[in-house]
Formats: C-alpha cells, structure tokens, sequence
C-alpha cells in the first residue's frame, strides 16, 4: 500500500492530529514541492527499518545521552500495554511527531506489532481494530518524562 | 518672502516624515501598522533593530544555546548595558546555521564523517536561503558585515522528475509550465465558448477571459494548444535560432494533457509561488555560517562551550541553571537577574525546567519534523558545461526530493558541490535510517536519474547530516499544526517569572532563521520591559 493514502485512511477517525507534517500550513521552510512517492510495504519490519530506524537506531535501542535521549524501543516496559505506543503513534509526543499523515491503519498496527514482538516479549499482535479503538475513544497522551 | 515655519505648515509631510513622527509618537507597532497603510514592510514584522538602553546598573541576563536566536539576544542585551553570559551545549557556536568544509566532522547518533570537500567548497546542512523579505537576517548580516551573494532559485532550465509521467525520463521545468498553462487555458477557453461559465461570469469578463486564455496560454487560432513558432518563443526550440542560412528556428513538439498532468507539475509550480520560496533569495558567500560567525565575533567571548545544562530553577531575585562541562565532568551554576533560554523543545521536553505546567506541556506537545541534506562533490560542473543549468533546483519523487546545483563560482574549474538530497517527511526519515555511506549511495542512484551519464563517474565525496541523529537538537524543527498553535503557541512564548524563550519554535516563521531573530528581538524587548519595571 501506498503511504501517501494513510491520512486518508485515517482520516475518519476522530483524530486531533489533522495537519499533516508535509503541509504544516504556515510558512515553513521544506525541499521538493510534491514528497517522496515511493512506497513502504505493509510489513511491520519494513516499517520498522525505513521510518523508526531513523531516530530508534537498527538495533530500536534509541541513542544520545541522558537529557538528550531517543528513547530505546528494545526492552521498553512501557510497551507491555499496547495502547500506549498506539496513541503515541497517532498523537505523537515529545520531538516525536505523529505518523497518521504517512502511515496507514495497517501499517501502524504491523508496525506495532512488530517492535512489541521483535525486539520486546508482548506478543499479542495489534490490529487495526485496536487502532481504530484508540481513534475514537481519544484518550490523552501519557505524560511524558521524556528521557528522564 | 515665504516664512520657512509657515511653509511647513503649508507644504503637506513627506511620506518619510509623516513616518518619523507616527513612530516617534506611537512606536514600533504604530509605525509597523502606519507602513503597512502606505505599502510599505508588509512583508515583514521588523522595524530596525530594538532600541533597548538603559538596564539598570549590574542587571544580568543568561543565554542558553549560542545559536543565532541566542547570539542576537546577547549581542542586543550587551549593547543595552546587561550583563550577559551564553552557556552552550557543543564545542562550536551558531546551531543550526551551520557549514561543512574539508577536515569537518560531523557526529551523528551512530557515525562520524569526516568531510574530505576540496578548499572552497562547502554544504550547508541548515538553512542555506535567505528570502528578499527576511528583513530582521539582511538588517544583521549588512551590520555585521556578512557578504552576500544571489542564490539561484528558480531556475526554468533545471527538471522536474516523476517517475509515472513521461517514462520516468525527466523534463525541463519550463517545458512543464507552458505545457501546462497551455492546457489549462484550452480547457477554460473551451469551458468558456461552450457557455458553460454563463451563470458564472458576465459577457464582459468572458470576452476579457477568452482574449486572456488566448494569450497566457499562447492558443492557435482556434483557440487550441498546438505546436507554433509562438509557443517556441516560450517553450524552446527542436532548433533554437541562428544565424545566416538556417537560421530559422524550428519550434518542438508540446507535451499532451495526459502526460502533462502525469507530472504534477502543478505542486512546483506553487512551490515556486510561495511567498517564502520567491526571488530574490540570496546567501552568506562562502557558507551560511558566516552570519554565525559574524555575531561570534560579537558576543563569542561571552560563550561557555561544551556545557550541558541541567536544571533551571527560578525565584523571586534571579534564575540559577546548573550544568555540566562535557569536556572536564565538572559541575557548575550559574546565576542571573534573567534568562533568555533558546534550548530545542525536543532536549529543552527532556530537562528540569522550573516553569509552569501550561509551558511544560507547550514544550512538550511541539515535536520536530525531520530533513536529511547529503552534499555530493562532483569533479566538474558538468551541469553547466553539459546542461546549462546554472543554480536552481531539479525536482524528483524519489526520497531524496530535489538535486539543487550550487550558486557562485559559476563557471568555475575543479570540483563543486551539488546538494544531492533536502527531503522532509517519508523520504527524510528513510535515508536517515542509513548509515551516511549507504546515504550517499541512494542519492548518487536517485540523482543519476537527471544526469545519467556523469552523476557517479563524476563523484568526488560526499557529506551529509540526518537532523534527527544531531546529538543536540535530535530534529530539524519544530512542527506546528492550527491546533497546537491554539492551545499552546502563547503558554511557549510568555514571559514567566524569570524567563522566557526564544529560537524559530517561538515564531510563525518556523524553520527560518528570521523566525529565529525575530523571536529573539521580541522576547528581548519583553525581557527588558519587565526589568525596567521590576
């Protein structure tokens, strides 16, 4: 599936986070006009790999130091209530944003279910009924330590 | 004999001094609202630099992050009789105005590059443009003597790629945009004739909008979009004109609809007409951190480097940041009357900040976007030579996003510097997954797509930084929505007690260094306005 039809996707739940990060809608500065068109696969790994591994690390062991920290998603207790990476997921929090403008439903739960399973023991899998679940009940963010 | 007092009476002001005297009576924001009447600096919130004097004897202001937001307001502050003190976390001043040359390195979670660029050449990892109406970055790079240069930005000879249109080949920017105006004026002259339009607009503006359609879309006399020596005068030439003989040009052929539409060539085209992405831009000659360093030679020996900062608590008399010398392990505090703190919100979120929960929660519901720039330097300027393409930028749909050709030195021998990659978003987040060799490698496969036969044979080395993997800012900036506006933009920027923050996540001019500066100024001004009172 497409990337680009995950806000659509997502869209009719009720979702807070509407805007999306490539048209933030004030005057930011941004490279190409259009985005990347390419496709990410529906598979949790390659989700995994071509989007958290970019701030996680490969290894979802998170980096920097104390104070300036990406949170390690390897052996992360929080994750043990899948609800909790869900709504960060839909809402972001912190420096993380959130990804309902370039992930679709399913890749959101694959992807989920993925880091809980591969790189964590939780392996009940998240579907996308779970997303839809926190969709629309809209339950707030988790307070954020953040790194602390 | 005219009596000079009457004659001012008599002789009606001058713009310029009616001007004066708005703003000498009702001040900057008088004056602001004053020239917007008359069609003046509409286009931007500044008004000069603030007049700020007069701090009393032996005040004090910390500084936290010696970036451009953090510099000025140290350099402003100096100037108004504070006593100021910049802590900051790296071992170098300027954030994110920022250049790589040879001999660089730059550190990333998980890597080291060392920059093996030839003398002279550079990347700007940062910002890297400076639009015409950023007026608060051109007041201070013409006070503090930092050169400027034009940046090419618009560039009609440079392309546009999509890789479903045209067989993925890639077509001039300028064959795109006659194209596609020509198209779109056949269709609404069609839509026009056909009387589809009239209940919608009065014989007058039809008759207007047909001659319109005629001209801008440069139509044949049937009103169609063909080939023609007119549209050539716009689009090019199969034979561009010469002289003697066969100088006669000969005109090409025009893109259908079809594949005209196939390109989205509509998304550059508002690109280009953004307010903030339109000519004239120009840059720094030599590296944006030249406007870094101009302010460090300013208010350089005021800054404390490699010092992390902890905790800020606040109290009735002063603030007191604790910290750590990254360098020695030492701890430290620091005390003063005031505090301009211009941390990132994404390590400022991970910090003992001793303010409200309404600026704790701001802070914290602001995450930051992401962007990976990868400079590639190539041996020779084979975009000129062999292309004529002079500065601009060539679009794609890949994930690098764009190529953009260097300005300066045009013409010039040896070896340049291509921006090979400025994705944000999807394209961002998957080559900042790789490691910086793998980087380059998708960006010299992704480029090769304008210039096939010279973009890897040509390759010299490469550079590039993944903004969410800089240790000291983890993102590139800060990303606000119309909703995260409403319910936190005012609790970010307040004054509270003590404090008050600045840099670009404080501003509307988010990602810009004019957001940054004017941030900056505003809350110096607040900050000096309450130590005034107190």
């Amino acid at each position: 599936m497409k990337l680009k039809g995950g806000f659509v996707a997502l869209a009719a739940t009720a979702l807070v986070a509407a805007a999306t990060l490539s048209d933030p809608g004030y005057a930011q500065d941004h490279g190409a006009a259009g985005g990347s068109d390419t496709a990410i696969s529906d598979s949790g790994k390659d989700v995994f790999e071509q989007i958290c591994a970019a701030c996680h690390m490969p290894d979802a062991k998170g980096g920097g130091e104390a104070g300036a920290r990406v949170p390690a998603l390897a052996g992360n207790k929080n994750l043990k209530n899948k609800d909790y990476p869900i709504i960060l997921l839909l809402k972001g929090r912190g420096g993380m944003p959130w990804f309902t403008d370039i992930l679709t439903k399913q890749q959101i739960a694959a992807v989920i279910t993925y880091v809980r399973g591969h790189f964590n023991d939780y392996k009940d899998p998240v579907t996308v009924a779970d997303i839809d679940r926190i969709g629309s009940t809209n339950p707030p963010v988790p307070d954020c330590n953040c790194g602390h | 004999m005219t009596d000079p007092v009457m004659s001012d009476f008599l002789v009606p002001p001058t713009r310029r001094q009616l001007l004066t005297m708005i703003g000498k009576v009702g001040g900057a924001s008088a004056l602001y609202q004053a020239m917007t009447v008359f069609g003046h600096a509409a286009e931007s919130q500044f008004t000069g630099p603030p007049k700020l004097s007069g701090a009393k004897p032996g005040a004090s202001v910390l500084v936290l992050g010696a970036g451009l937001a953090g510099m000025l307001a140290a350099y402003e502050l100096t100037k108004a009789g504070y006593k100021v003190q910049i802590l900051e976390f790296q071992g170098r001043t300027g954030g994110r105005n920022y250049t790589v040359r040879g001999g660089d390195t730059i550190t990333e979670l998980g890597s080291t590059q060392t920059v093996d660029y030839a003398p002279g050449n550079y990347l700007n990892p940062g910002p890297w443009r400076i639009p015409y109406h950023h007026r608060t970055v051109l007041h201070y790079c013409k006070e503090l003597g930092v050169e400027l240069e034009h940046f090419a930005q618009l560039n009609h000879n440079a392309f546009v790629h999509n890789s479903h249109a045209y067989g993925g080949k890639p077509q001039r920017y300028r064959d795109l945009y006659v194209d596609y105006k020509g198209h779109v004026a056949e269709l609404l002259g069609k839509s026009l004739n056909a009387g589809a339009l009239d209940t919608t607009v009065t014989a007058e503006d039809k008759a207007k909008l047909l001659e319109a359609m005629k001209e801008w879309g440069v139509l044949d006399k049937s009103m169609a979009y063909t080939k023609s020596m007119k549209v050539g005068d716009q689009r090019g030439w199969e034979r561009p004109p010469g002289g003697g003989v066969n100088g006669a040009p000969i005109p090409g052929e025009v893109g259908t609809l079809s594949d005209t539409l196939s390109t989205k060539v509509w998304q550059q085209i508002g690109f280009y007409t953004e307010h903030v992405m339109q000519t004239t831009m120009f840059q720094p000659k030599g590296g944006m951190d030249h406007i870094g360093k101009a302010f460090t030679a300013k208010v350089g020996n005021l800054v404390r480097p490699n010092t992390r900062v902890t905790k800020v608590a606040q109290d009735g008399s002063g603030v007191t940041a604790s910290w750590t010398d990254t360098r020695t392990g030492t701890l430290g505090e620091t005390r003063a009357d005031w505090l301009v703190c211009t941390i990132p919100a994404t390590i400022l979120g991970q910090l003992d900040f001793q303010v409200s929960d309404a600026k704790k929660a701001a802070i914290r519901a602001l995450p930051y976007g992401n962007s990976v720039k990868i400079g590639l330097e190539m041996k020779r300027r084979f975009w000129e030579t062999d292309y004529a393409i002079y500065g601009g930028h060539s679009f794609t749909d890949q994930d690098i996003g764009l190529i953009s050709y260097p300005t300066g030195n045009w013409f010039g021998d040896g070896p340049a510097v291509i921006l090979g990659a400025y994705p944000f978003g999807i394209g961002a987040y998957r080559l900042a997954g790789m490691t910086p060799e793998r980087r380059i490698a998708a960006a010299l496969d992704q480029g090769s797509v304008f210039h096939p036969g010279e973009y890897k044979s040509e390759f010299r080395s490469g550079a590039t930084v993944a903004w969410n993997r800089m240790p000291w800012i983890l993102g590139c900036c800060a990303t606000w929505t119309e909703e995260s506006r409403a319910a936190h933009y005012q609790d970010l920027v307040s004054m509270e007690g003590r404090i008050v923050l600045a840099g670009e996540h404080c501003s509307y001019y988010g990602c810009w260094q004019e957001g940054a500066l004017l941030s900056s100024l505003d809350a110096i001004s607040r900050l000096h306005q309450r130590a005034s009172a107190a």
